[in-house]
């Protein structure tokens, strides 16, 4: 954050200001009075956060529930024997990574961290699952790196492929996770087995997949003529904007059951699922109703006037300008989801909360609760922060903030 | 669109957008409907089956259950209306409280998120950072369960200058409690309120008048604290004595108790909110551009006006619809506090739905409630916008 770009007509400051310390001390902490006691505050209260920190890290913590356990955390008791399946889909969706970012980035100075971090986070949980190899998580950035680079040698065969992989990807995920018979080459995976990281990134990525259809439509509907479908989408949003997703979750897991014939059950995971897409439709209807509003009049006169009918209109002129500008946002809100995803642990599915808590209940572990919910919270914090950060140079390279 | 299809009757009507428009309406509908009334049939006739057909009248039944805390008489005997009464004042008061809190703390990170000063800056950028970025439930249980049930036993409490006393059974703080002289002094405070209303109005006509408005709030504030100082002395039996918690026995008497379910959720949501309401208040500032600030230093404004009359004004056209659903966020998050333990409505909701099987009807009630807060909150909102809008000329 303290580099700054500077361009060759701007107006460089003196030397003394930019190369010594103490220049650079005085400046940013000791200009006066009052910014001098400020700093020494500060520093005292870093220093003694940074000192028990390091102590309690190196010290006092004890690391056993969380070196005896990792599996757990990282995928619940998904059946060792498929791990494969994971690998597959983690390799997939970096191939699919490089070759979005070489298909619609315009600008690189991003490539690397893309390239270098989003395969190392994955592979840090590839490398979590329990075989500890190196070389898988190095393929990672092979496969990343081919991706991009094929991306940009055939721009159109791979703009095909990566739309066509981009819309298989999610029904591929549930059909590898959850397989299918008995025996064979993919035997099913209960739901009930499904857990920790696993299950909270799932449950988030599912969450965003299936609301976006949602939750354009009803933005559609919210911005609509026709009263009816107006009145319908604004209650739907509005109602559901309203409650915390707690009550959401807890509805269906208790409710859910009521609504459907008798005789018909459906897995827990399931009705959190179709609870977590429900909140996040109205919140996605929000978010590009957002976009649908930044797209000046004259757009929508313009494809009147070429004649375009309502629904061409939506679909070739309105809804890629807009889905474009809310990109940003709607990684902030995939952020939030998968933050959220956590509350589904009261409701007693075993995502990384979940499992968090049932490692706890074991007596070997009693009393080690910092370490477990500071690991737990370092991989929230990882991967939200990562995808922020993300975001953030996608705004920049969406040129969003320009129009 | 319509005007041409008005006048011109060639068009036949499966192709006039009007009739389509409504067909499409009395479809979706229509669907709607259809599939409401299924669900809710299959919903009645389960409910039926089970023996607990849909209605409200068990909340008269005895409760029989107790709840930890509560702010108005309640124990096991009383109804479970009153039970969820209780629940919706715990969740009214943890949420008024934090959203208090919340605001001062943010205000102040937020402030130092923008400080010349280097440390300063960074450290509140590290909290930011730091807190957005982890889910709200993870940081409660982990301070219900390494912080406020780890403080030390009640015989060997922690004690803050004799002041406050830290316990795993709750914090105790010295407050104050009514003296002889309380009946007389509350006319004292009385009549400084009305002085400082009086003394506000005149001020503020005035300001209107002038044009130059005076720091009215200000003014007010301190004639009501001169006029309850000088009355505290002249008084003269003390209408206030302090309230010391002390051990008796095996527990704090004295003092407010702070049971450590409230002091988890509570000091989850200030610290956890007070980051997302730093990034609302940065932005706000930042929002109000350098030539404004540019401006007043050119008309001789001093640093402290041009805050007040320049840049404050505008910031908090931006702060305030942000802020205002950060608070609804709090509200709403409050509900977490069931992982806590800390009895408020989502928590007392679900032990009744334990002890009565009446999920329906309390989550119904649960429901309610909340988007009823949410309600009131947009309705302030868009009173608060049409007020303070822009005039586009």
């Amino acid at each position: 954050m303290t580099t700054q770009v500077t361009t060759p007509n701007e107006v460089l400051p003196p030397p003394t200001e930019r190369y010594t310390i103490l220049g650079w001390l005085h400046k940013n902490l000791f200009s006066d009075w009052f910014n001098s006691i400020l700093s020494i505050i500060a520093g005292a209260f870093v220093f003694v956060i940074v000192r028990g920190l390091l102590r309690w890290l190196f010290v006092t913590a004890q690391w056993a529930a969380i070196n005896d356990n990792i599996s757990l955390y990282m995928k619940g008791q998904y059946p060792g024997a498929e791990d494969w399946r994971l690998w597959l889909l983690i390799y997939l969706a970096v191939l699919l990574t490089g070759l979005m970012w070489g298909v619609f980035m315009r600008r690189t100075s991003a490539i690397t961290w893309v390239l270098m971090m989003m395969p190392l986070i994955l592979g840090g949980w590839v490398f979590a699952l329990g075989k500890p190899s190196w070389w898988l998580v190095a393929l990672l950035d092979i496969v990343g790196i081919a991706g991009y680079l094929l991306a940009k040698r055939f721009p159109q065969t791979s703009k095909r492929l990566t739309v066509t992989l981009l819309l298989l990807y999610m029904p591929l995920v549930i059909l590898v996770i959850r397989g299918f018979g008995e025996t064979g080459f993919l035997p099913r995976v209960g739901t009930n087995l499904w857990g920790g990281l696993l299950l909270s990134l799932l449950l988030a990525i599912i969450g965003i997949v299936f609301s976006f259809p949602i939750g354009v439509l009803l933005a559609l509907g919210r911005q609509s003529k026709m009263p009816a479908l107006k009145t319908l989408s604004i209650i739907y949003i509005e109602v559901i904007r309203g409650v915390p997703l707690i009550t959401l979750l807890f509805m269906g897991q208790v409710m859910l059951p009521f609504f459907l014939p008798a005789g018909l059950t459906i897995d827990r995971v399931i009705r959190a699922v179709v609870a977590i897409i429900m909140f996040a439709a109205a919140y996605m209807a929000e978010n590009v109703r957002g976009g649908l509003q930044s797209i000046p009049q004259g757009q929508f006169e313009a494809a009147d006037a070429i004649g375009l009918s309502g629904m061409q209109k939506m679909v070739h002129i309105i809804l890629p300008q807009a889905l474009r500008t809310v990109i940003p946002v709607l990684v902030g809100q995939f952020i939030g989801l998968f933050k959220d995803t956590s509350l589904v642990a009261l409701v007693g599915l075993l995502d990384l909360l979940g499992i968090a808590r049932g490692i706890l209940a074991n007596p070997s572990y009693i009393g080690r609760q910092l370490e477990v919910f500071a690991f737990i919270a370092l991989i929230y914090w990882i991967f939200s922060y990562a995808m922020s950060y993300a975001a953030r140079r996608l705004e920049i390279s969406l040129g969003v903030g320009e129009r | 669109m319509a005007t041409n299809t008005r006048k011109g009757s060639t068009v036949p009507f499966w192709r006039d957008e009007r009739y389509l428009q409504a067909i499409a309406q009395v479809i979706v509908v229509g669907g709607i409907a259809a599939l409401g009334w299924w669900l809710i049939r299959n919903l009645l006739t389960g409910l039926e089956s089970l023996g607990t057909p849909l209605n409200f009248r068990f909340l008269g039944q005895t409760a029989q259950f107790d709840i930890g805390e509560s702010m108005i008489s309640y124990t096991r005997n009383s109804p479970y209306v009153r039970a969820i009464l209780v629940g919706l004042l715990n969740t009214i008061k943890v949420s008024s409280v934090g959203i208090l809190f919340a605001t001062l703390f943010g205000v102040i990170i937020g402030v130092a998120r923008l400080s010349s000063n280097w440390l300063v800056n960074r450290l509140a950028a590290a909290y930011v950072e730091l807190l957005r970025n982890i889910p709200l439930l993870v940081f409660l249980i982990f301070l219900s369960s390494t912080v406020f049930h780890k403080l030390p036993l009640v015989a060997e409490a922690a004690s803050i200058g004799k002041w406050a006393f830290l316990t795993n059974r709750g914090i105790y703080v010295t407050w104050v409690h009514k003296a002889a002289g309380w009946s007389t002094y509350q006319w004292v405070l009385l009549a400084g309120l009305l002085i400082s209303v009086v003394m506000s109005v005149l001020l503020i006509r005035q300001g209107r008048r002038t044009g130059r408005m005076p720091l009215w709030f200000l003014w007010a504030l301190l004639s009501f604290i001169g006029v309850a100082v000088v009355g505290w002395f002249i008084i003269p039996a003390t209408p206030l004595v302090p309230d010391i918690p002390t051990l008796q026995g095996r527990n704090f008497q004295g003092g407010i108790s702070l049971t450590p379910e409230f002091m988890a959720i509570f000091s989850g949501l200030v610290i956890y909110t007070a980051a997302f309401i730093a990034e609302v208040v940065r932005a706000g500032i930042q929002a109000v551009s350098k030539g404004q600030r540019e401006a007043a230093a050119a008309l001789g404004l001093s640093n402290f006006m041009t805050l007040r009359l320049v840049v404050f004004p505008q910031a908090m056209r931006v702060i305030i619809p942000p802020l205002t659903s950060q608070y609804l966020n709090l509200t709403k998050n409050s509900s977490l506090a069931i992982a806590v333990g800390y009895p408020d409505l989502f928590a007392v909701g679900g032990t009744i739905v334990n002890q009565s099987g009446r999920a329906v009807e309390i989550i119904l009630i649960t429901m309610g409630v909340y988007l009823s807060f949410s309600l009131l909150t947009s309705l302030f909102m868009n009173w608060y916008n049409r007020h303070t809008q822009l005039v586009e000329r």
